[in-house]
């Protein structure tokens, strides 16, 4: 598989004093066969990260790379993308085997494309009989089921998930995150997994980068990030972690604790980055 | 306070898009799923052929092509049959409109001008959509500079008057049949572009779209494929609204001599050759003009009734439900309006047998099916389930906003001491107003963008507590503060949009904190947040809890967000509580299998990460498909036939919950349960 590499990528909105620079200079690395996760709160430039990779934002400086070479933004894509939200990112009027299907590369005889759509069902642990389904007719899991056979189906070297958890009930999340670590494991996938959810990112990924307005502020072994937070804003990121139904009484114990004095971040006037207090870990 | 009326009434009036996420009467998720259920789009066609206006169009439309079809070969003898001796005759038996000047029968005239003039419209709408869809796709083949070029150009188009452009292409194209039709149909072109470029736009922004190009799908491709299928069905509307004005502007060529010429004949030909004699043979004129009116009519009232099935679609297809009766909500033991001696006199709200219904297609659908919970003043409540559960209209139904179709009972629903059933409508909203506060998911929606933060706040203290102007602007910046954002002074003077996420939802928080609360519901209030805002939102519906001993009831699909806060929590499936039970029993001795599993299915910071995550196999009951036994049953390892055959009561589980099942507590398979995918 492939190695995707950002190299001091900067994407920037609008023209003159307006403009909003979403992205700044930012290098990271998702090694050969592996889950990086990326994590950072809404506005913090995630998804134009992963946006710009695949070619629907412009860059204004930097490169991405593919194996050192500049990713093909015509013909046959080796980078695939799945979207947050799969009821809108599967088009309503197409079957989800059309929709796994048109992805498919030409090279494939037309005879054996169908075979294919119902591999790659199989693969995603849906009934191959679902092909002729509209998006309509299957649930949120399955339909991002669907969204990432669809991706698949282009033969990627690298997948991007863009908070593709995020719009499911928790009950069907574990799906979906079970799928991702087994595709990863049984393909050799290199993926980057962007989310705002600690646990989720935990759970899937090795290595975890965090963004903080438009840059990159810390990165490292997932492990170590999140148990040794160095920036001031992972830090602020770990604390709020909810504790989770799991630890039981220490949560309604926690519940006691002062709230914290926290001054909110305004995306008109940002505050100093350094100029965060660190609070002590849970 | 009064969140509730403020912000309600907002809801109401603003008719808020994301609202309809939490309020299903207009299309939340629930409704998503059922509406495909029930309305199929040939379904949706039907029912709406059965209104009045639908059957009314289908009728005209039916009869105007059946003459355009027919009356060329039924009546081309008599139309063209020249009679010198009866020119311009009046009506007669025989000459129902008279005759021309050549004493030809204008009734059988006007029948087979039918054809023509049909046809021209029709031609001449092609026209105006084919040119138009081509201008309003050209921005996505050409990219976005030429795109922004043909942009501007439909614009300064349809700056035109349609009659001017429609006038200027006749004298270019030259007075013919096939100028004229060129002439109009250009002339339509540019509203046609106009919508067509807007539409698409809007579905080129959409994720499938994304998706498809990142696979490496072309432009043209993407346009054919995606885009053009899903705006087809609004533009067939338009179109077919279109030619029923295309149809008068042809007629008003013709009648102005630069459309059809002799020998060949439309209604606007007709009409101006009836028009010199109009003074004594007025039907000349007038029968003609009568006939475009009718036909006109026809195809504006066919793209009426389409355009509405498919505005209806998305509410559930066309239900027609008799105006519901009050529901009976006071049917409880307690006498009305007295505070009754068997609760706690700590107790806040009390529900029983708490009842939502919609009508749907096929007989009532019940989302919420017999809840009942007492709440004490500055106890916490969570409340959990899937999307689709109804935990949300639980909420809404307690605080008295299911508006109709939609109807509300309930055995008992006591609030502050008072049966809300047997209050009056301004009781009610008395009482609501001033005791209830309630925060929902997204605060962009609840807040009114164009009134300044502190303005809305001091509303509420003007209309509930009748304070003066000064007062109330001094108590909105008090509690602002209150609900800690910094410089309340100035952050009052400006307006939602200037607002963080966060600080919005402390602003709603704040807002029900105006008055003295008994009560919050708290709907989702941190989902559409980031984490760190969502702690700050959470540490703030903590202390005010605690500070006023105020009854919380937070409702939320995040488990670990409601064990942050709560003391107590209810898990909601299906429309039902299946378990309530107290927060620190939640990880290890929950009792229902439904809870364990949803709480096993959620990765935390303590996950194994070499196992895969339990999953709950199957997928959520549809409202409406509920299976006569328990509604977890299909999904639940440990069912049996009781579970199957029988809906088991929520009742104490021995400990100090209640619970809903026939084999609470029994051990799920394996340790933890196993991974099965549906």
């Amino acid at each position: 598989m492939s190695r995707l590499e950002f190299d001091h990528v900067t994407v920037r909105f609008g023209a003159g004093r307006a403009a909003l620079t979403a992205v700044d200079q930012v290098s990271l690395t998702v090694p050969s066969g592996q889950i990086v996760g990326l994590v950072g709160e809404s506005g913090s430039g995630k998804s134009t990260l992963a946006r710009a990779a695949v070619g629907l934002v412009k860059l204004q400086s930097g490169r991405v790379l593919l194996d050192g070479r500049p990713v093909p933004t015509s013909g046959r894509r080796p980078l695939q993308m799945v979207f947050q939200d799969p009821n809108s990112s599967l088009d309503p009027r197409m079957t989800v085997g059309e929709s796994i299907r048109e992805i498919i590369p030409p090279s494939l005889p037309a005879a054996q494309r169908w075979g294919e759509v119902r591999r790659l069902l199989d693969l995603v642990h849906l009934d191959p009989a679902r092909a002729r389904a509209y998006p309509s007719q299957l649930s949120g899991g399955q339909r991002q089921r669907v969204a990432l056979a669809r991706a698949l189906a282009g033969r990627p070297e690298v997948v991007i998930a863009d908070e593709i958890t995020s719009s499911l009930d928790v009950s069907i999340q574990g799906t979906v995150l079970n799928l991702v670590r087994e595709l990863q494991a049984e393909l050799g996938l290199s993926i980057l997994f962007i989310s705002h959810n600690l646990a989720v990112v935990r759970y899937v990924a090795a290595s975890v980068a965090v963004m903080y307005q438009g840059r990159i502020v810390e990165s490292g072994p997932t492990a170590t990030v999140l148990t040794r937070p160095d920036h001031p804003y992972t830090r602020r990121l770990v604390a709020a972690i909810p504790a989770g139904p799991r630890s039981g009484p220490a949560a309604a114990a926690a519940g006691d604790a002062p709230p914290a004095p926290a001054s909110p971040t305004t995306p008109i006037r940002p505050p100093d980055p350094s100029a965060h207090s660190p609070r002590s870990l849970p | 306070m009064d969140a509730t009326s403020t912000s309600l009434d907002r809801r109401r009036r603003a008719g808020a898009p994301a609202e309809a996420e939490d309020s299903p009467p207009a299309a939340g998720r629930p409704d998503l799923d059922l509406d495909v259920v029930a309305a199929p789009s040939g379904h949706r066609l039907w029912a709406a052929l059965r209104t009045p206006l639908g059957a009314t169009a289908a009728g005209l439309l039916g009869l105007v092509l059946l003459t355009a079809l027919l009356a060329p070969l039924l009546w081309t003898g008599p139309a063209e049959a020249i009679d010198t001796s009866n020119i311009l005759a009046g009506p007669s038996a025989q000459h129902w409109i008279g005759t021309d000047a050549l004493g030809r029968d204008l009734f059988s005239r006007v029948l087979v001008a039918t054809r023509l003039s049909v046809l021209l419209a029709l031609a001449a709408t092609g026209i105006a959509v084919g040119v138009g869809l081509i201008l309003g796709s050209a921005p996505v083949l050409l990219g976005p500079t030429a795109g922004q070029a043909v942009a501007w150009l439909i614009g300064v188009a349809v700056a035109f008057p349609g009659l001017l452009l429609a006038l200027f292409f006749a004298v270019i194209f030259g007075a013919s049949q096939t100028g004229a039709v060129c002439a109009i149909g250009l002339a339509g072109a540019p509203s046609f572009a106009r919508l067509c470029h807007t539409m698409i736009a809007g579905v080129m922004g959409r994720d499938f779209v994304a998706a498809a190009r990142v696979g490496g799908i072309g432009r043209g491709r993407v346009l054919i494929r995606h885009v053009l299928p899903n705006i087809a069905e609004p533009l067939v509307v338009q179109a077919t609204m279109g030619a029923g004005s295309v149809l008068l502007s042809f007629a008003g060529l013709s009648f102005l001599g630069l459309g059809v010429k002799a020998p060949a004949y439309d209604w606007g030909r007709l009409m101006n050759e009836g028009l010199s004699g109009i003074f004594i043979h007025p039907l000349a004129a007038l029968g003609p003009g009568l006939a475009v009116v009718l036909a006109g009519l026809a195809f504006n009232l066919t793209g009426e009734t389409a355009a509405r099935s498919l505005g209806l679609a998305a509410q559930g297809g066309f239900v027609s439900l008799a105006r519901p009766q009050r529901p009976a909500r006071s049917a409880g033991p307690a006498p009305a309006a007295v505070p009754s001696t068997d609760e706690p006199a700590r107790t806040v709200l009390t529900v029983e047998g708490l009842e939502v219904a919609f009508p749907g297609p096929a007989g009532p659908l019940r989302p919420v099916r017999g809840v009942s919970f007492s709440l004490a003043a500055g106890q916490a409540l969570g409340l959990v389930g899937e999307s689709g559960s109804g935990k949300s209209l639980t909420a809404l139904a307690v605080a008295q906003l299911i508006e109709p179709p939609g109807q509300v009972e309930a055995k008992r629903l006591r609030f502050a001491g008072t049966d809300l059933g047997a209050l009056g409508p301004r009781a009610q909203r008395h009482l609501l107003g001033t005791s209830l506060a309630m925060v929902f998911q997204d605060p962009m929606t609840s807040l009114n963008p164009t009134m300044r933060v502190g303005s809305q706040l001091a509303e509420v203290s003007r209309q509930h507590y009748g304070l003066r102007r000064r007062a109330a602007w001094r108590r909105a910046v008090e509690r602002l503060a209150a609900v800690r954002i910094d410089q309340s002074e100035r952050r009052a003077r400006q307006y939602p949009h200037e607002f963080s996420g966060g600080m919005r939802q402390r602003a709603m928080i704040g807002m029900g904190v105006m008055g003295t609360p008994r009560l919050i519901i708290a709907d989702e209030p941190t989902t559409a947040l980031d984490v760190t805002v969502q702690q700050q939102v959470l540490d703030l519906l903590r202390s005010i809890r605690r500070q006023d001993q105020v009854a919380l009831w937070l409702i939320s699909h995040d488990v670990s967000v409601v064990a942050e806060v709560c003391d107590r929590v209810m898990v909601m499936y299906a429309g039902r509580i299946v378990e309530e039970l107290p927060i620190e029993r939640l990880r290890h001795d929950a009792r229902h299998p439904y809870t364990r599993l949803l709480v096993a299915a959620v990765p935390d910071m303590t996950t194994d990460l070499t196992a895969p995550l339990p999953t709950i196999p199957g997928r959520p009951v549809e409202v409406g498909q509920t299976p006569p036994g328990c509604a977890f049953a299909p999904r639940c390892p440990l069912a049996g036939a009781l579970c199957r055959s029988s809906d088991p009561e929520l009742e104490p589980d021995g400990a100090d919950g209640r619970v809903a099942c026939w084999r609470a507590g029994a051990a799920l398979p394996g340790s933890e349960p196993a991974e099965a995918m549906p």
